[in-house]
């Protein structure tokens, strides 16, 4: 049985606006497109910027990706602002709650002392990672044309804040809110040999011109390989060795890693199939960047899991890009 | 062990102003090349305050128990039919104007705080510009999905981003935003963070959301009460960022000044639009401007600048002339759309004889003297079916973009003009403020696209200004403007409402 409520309805004298219209046709239009298509300004910029005047405020040269039409990075998430927070929202909501029942109930204390050393040794510095994703994102978005991409962007810079401020609270719950860990994680990262390729390569990303090249070394090339090696086999491991419960901790941003990978993958995908000189430049970019990555994350992945670990993260990366129409 | 229980301010340090560290491989400046070349001096980052200690866990949790709502009521609104409990069709023309002239502004601030949130090198100032680029996308987002659904019943909506990058009055609100932003980071910054969401916000966004609070507008005043913890937000941070510059090396003091000078009159001459729409376009008046200028600007904003003698910064250079505009700038732009309404993108007609009075209460030094008749005489011509509209293009000025209507406070019949020489051309302004930042600045404000000059130099297509209009704009010429009286918008209006 159906109810059926009757309200007056009005004839719309249009369906959206103009130049959704264009692009889709004459039909009700989603909030995705609505708050995304041809929203940023495209022509009379007035003044060149005083910070770059062989630009436009606004401009495509700034990569040397072409594209026809900047708004082909149609994100497979859909997300706008409202959809975007609404969805981090609720996976904040089950974090939270992982990370006040391993609060609550002390589950650190029954992981032996070596495997929390190795934690803060191997995980907790890759908040200085995340930190580097979010100025590389943000640089993106910042930089980079049309809403489509620009936007995703920096829910992705924003992401890889919560990340890191999710890492920074494993220190704390394994130094009991003294900060030691913390620190000790950032000597690792500034002294201790076994990062200081990471973290060349993360000062080397943090300066490249070109925001697509910056994008794909950070998002597609080391997002790629960290996520394989330390979210999918560092934490196995972690489970086989008595620190199965750090996956509720890490469980937000594995999460957040299958989700984003989505529009990673799309947007390599889409950048790919424009045309045989982006298709180039992608395998070059990737080449230089992963050959780099690799052997930054050597004498990680050796010792996260064992000799056999950085292969097979590389060989899922691989395999990522292959569907993207890349390297084969 | 318990853990201890760390304070706010010590647990946000740990989760955010840690993650930063000194370069070993990369020069740091090369990271972060526009700090220096405004010639800010910028000693120690570490001495900024955090004006807000917001993690990204709170952040995603607050902002969407906000959207979640805000979109609940747009819901009701389209499903209700919310457009026909406005006061009446005048009123959806402030919208119009709101869309075209303010959301794209939304747009360039995410784009602006997302370049300083990028390229400033102190991690706690990054975090929080970052955190308002997201709001600032929030907003332009959240305010075409209010005016969706006005789109759908009303003419003049349809093309708003095609038109803020072309259509000639637009050219003021979008060359305001882009001069902020291709300026350097500290100068966006004062500009954008501290004249405009600090001083200005309370004249530019909240009359707009008071407007729809007093005409039934449910749509968007709930995107304003929505929009307001944001808000707050970016106001200390704009005030934090003059304290901060201030506290950190006395030569910054004369820059800083300089561009307060510079930015504050660019946006009182921006808020023209603003004036023009409280006073003329709603049909429930919140305030005049007048008032709202003396209770915004004068009050409020006299006490800040009192607060900020102890840094040696004055109150901003031609604030006694502006104190003089308020009695008229709103009637000198009204009367211009007015005179012009076959070229803007609204609807324009002459006020009613109650608001004629109103006005007349309002400003009983000015009104009668100068206003009521103009608007006496469009009656009458209207009355005898010829409604006036003026067939030559006004000369703009080269630095606010505004058609050089203003006249002279002291006299005002005679119209305001300034000249400068530069390289040999000569540009022309509205004001000695707009001659002041020309002057300063002469080869910025030189690339100007002046909408009028374009339009004679054949780069808007043509012939003839209804070509401009009709190709180059994307109007549709006598639907989306004109005189309110006889539009499709009335037309439909009186049907949905049943009147005669």
């Amino acid at each position: 049985m159906t109810i059926e409520i009757k309200t007056s309805t009005l004839e719309p004298v249009r369906n959206t606006f103009a130049h959704i219209e264009r692009r889709f046709g004459d039909k009700p239009a989603t909030r995705y497109q609505e708050a995304t298509y041809d929203v940023a300004s495209e022509i009379n910029f007035h003044y060149k910027p005083l910070w770059q005047p062989e630009y436009e405020l606004n401009d495509t040269g700034r990569t040397a990706i072409v594209m026809e039409d900047w708004y082909a990075f149609k994100d497979p998430r859909q997300f706008y602002y409202g959809s975007y927070v609404q969805m981090r929202a609720k996976q904040q909501e089950v974090a939270e709650s992982n990370y006040s029942f391993f609060e609550k109930r002390n589950l650190a204390r029954l992981i032996p002392d070596e495997i929390q050393r190795k934690v803060i040794r191997l995980l907790v510095p890759l908040r200085h990672v995340e930190q580097a994703a979010n100025l590389n994102n943000v640089y993106g978005s910042s930089l980079g044309y049309g809403t489509a991409i620009t936007q995703a962007l920096l829910y992705n810079g924003m992401d890889r804040l919560g990340n890191a401020q999710y890492l920074s609270r494993i220190g704390l719950i394994l130094d009991s809110n003294s900060g030691d860990a913390l620190n000790e994680a950032k000597r690792y990262w500034m002294d201790d040999a076994i990062w200081q390729g990471v973290r060349s390569y993360c000062e080397a990303n943090i300066c490249v011109e070109d925001w697509f090249e910056s994008f794909v070394a950070q998002d597609a090339i080391l997002d790629g390989l960290i996520y394989e090696l330390v979210y999918l086999q560092f934490d196995q491991w972690l489970a086989d060795n008595g620190g199965q419960d750090f996956s509720m901790l890490t469980e937000f941003i594995q999460n957040w890693n299958k989700d984003t990978n989505r529009w990673v993958d799309a947007v390599v995908k889409i950048a790919a199939a424009e045309s045989d000189a982006n298709k180039q430049l992608l395998e070059q970019w990737i080449g230089t960047w992963k050959a780099k990555a690799l052997e930054a994350l050597a004498p990680l992945a050796e010792e996260m899991v064992g000799p056999e670990a950085l292969a097979i993260a590389e060989d899922a990366l691989v395999k990522r890009l292959n569907k993207a129409g890349l390297l084969k | 062990m318990a853990a201890k229980k760390l304070n706010i301010k010590d647990k946000y340090r740990l989760l955010t102003r840690d993650l930063d560290w000194d370069f070993s491989y990369e020069d740091r400046k090369q990271a972060f090349p526009y700090e220096e070349f405004e010639g800010i001096k910028i000693t120690d980052w570490n001495k900024w305050e955090d004006p807000f200690r917001l993690t990204m866990d709170s952040y995603w949790k607050y902002q969407a128990e906000k959207e979640k709502k805000l979109y609940a009521i747009f819901d009701a609104f389209s499903q209700n039919n919310g457009h026909l409990n406005v006061v009446d069709s005048r009123y959806v023309n402030a919208l119009k104007l709101f869309l075209t002239g303010v959301s794209p502004l939304e747009y360039q601030a995410y784009q602006g705080f997302a370049h300083v949130g990028r390229q400033f090198s102190g991690v706690g100032a990054r975090v929080a510009c970052q955190m308002q680029s997201l709001d600032e996308l929030r907003h332009v987002q959240t305010q075409i999905h209010a005016m969706s659904h006005y789109n759908k019943f009303f003419d003049g909506f349809q093309e708003f981003s095609h038109m803020h990058d072309r259509v000639w009055y637009l050219s003021v609100p979008r060359s305001f935003f882009c001069d902020a932003r291709s300026a350097g980071p500290f100068e966006f910054m004062v500009a954008i963070g501290f004249s405009f969401e600090y001083v200005l916000t309370n004249l530019l966004f909240v009359p707009f959301m008071s407007g729809a609070a007093h005409n039934g507008d449910m749509a968007t005043v709930t995107f304003g009460f929505s929009a307001q913890s944001d808000e707050a937000r970016h106001m200390t941070l704009g005030l934090e960022v003059i304290k901060f510059l201030l506290e950190q090396h006395e030569d910054n003091v004369p820059i800083v000044q300089k561009w307060i000078d510079k930015w504050f009159w660019r946006g009182t001459r921006l808020l023209t639009i603003v004036a023009m729409m409280m006073d003329y376009m709603l049909p429930n008046k919140v305030m005049s401007w007048k008032e709202a200028w003396e209770v915004y600007f004068e009050e409020a904003g006299g006490a800040l600048f009192k607060d900020l003698a102890r840094y040696g910064i004055r109150m901003p250079k031609y604030a006694e002339t502006i104190e003089k505009e308020k009695e008229h700038i709103s009637h000198q732009a009204w009367w211009t759309f007015y005179t012009h309404g076959h070229a803007a993108g609204f609807h324009t007609w002459i006020p009613s004889d109650k608001e004629l009075d109103w006005l007349s209460a309002q400003y009983p030094d000015t009104f009668d003297k100068y206003y009521r008749p103009l608007w006496e005489l469009a009656k009458e011509q209207e009355a005898k079916g010829e409604r006036f509209y003026t067939s030559g293009l006004p000369q703009l000025c080269q630095t606010c973009q505004i058609p050089m209507l203003f006249t002279e406070m002291d006299n005002p019949n005679q119209n305001s003009m300034r000249d400068s020489v530069f390289e040999d051309e000569r540009y022309h302004f509205c004001s000695d403020g707009c001659k002041d930042i020309f002057d300063e600045e002469p080869e910025k404000y030189v690339q100007s696209w002046l909408p009028v000059h374009q339009i004679f130099q054949g780069n808007c297509g043509g012939p003839g200004v209804e070509d401009v209009l009709s190709d180059y704009y994307k109007m549709n010429v006598g639907v989306d403007n004109m005189d309110i009286k006889g539009s499709p918008d009335e037309k439909r209006w009186n049907e949905w409402k049943g009147i005669a």
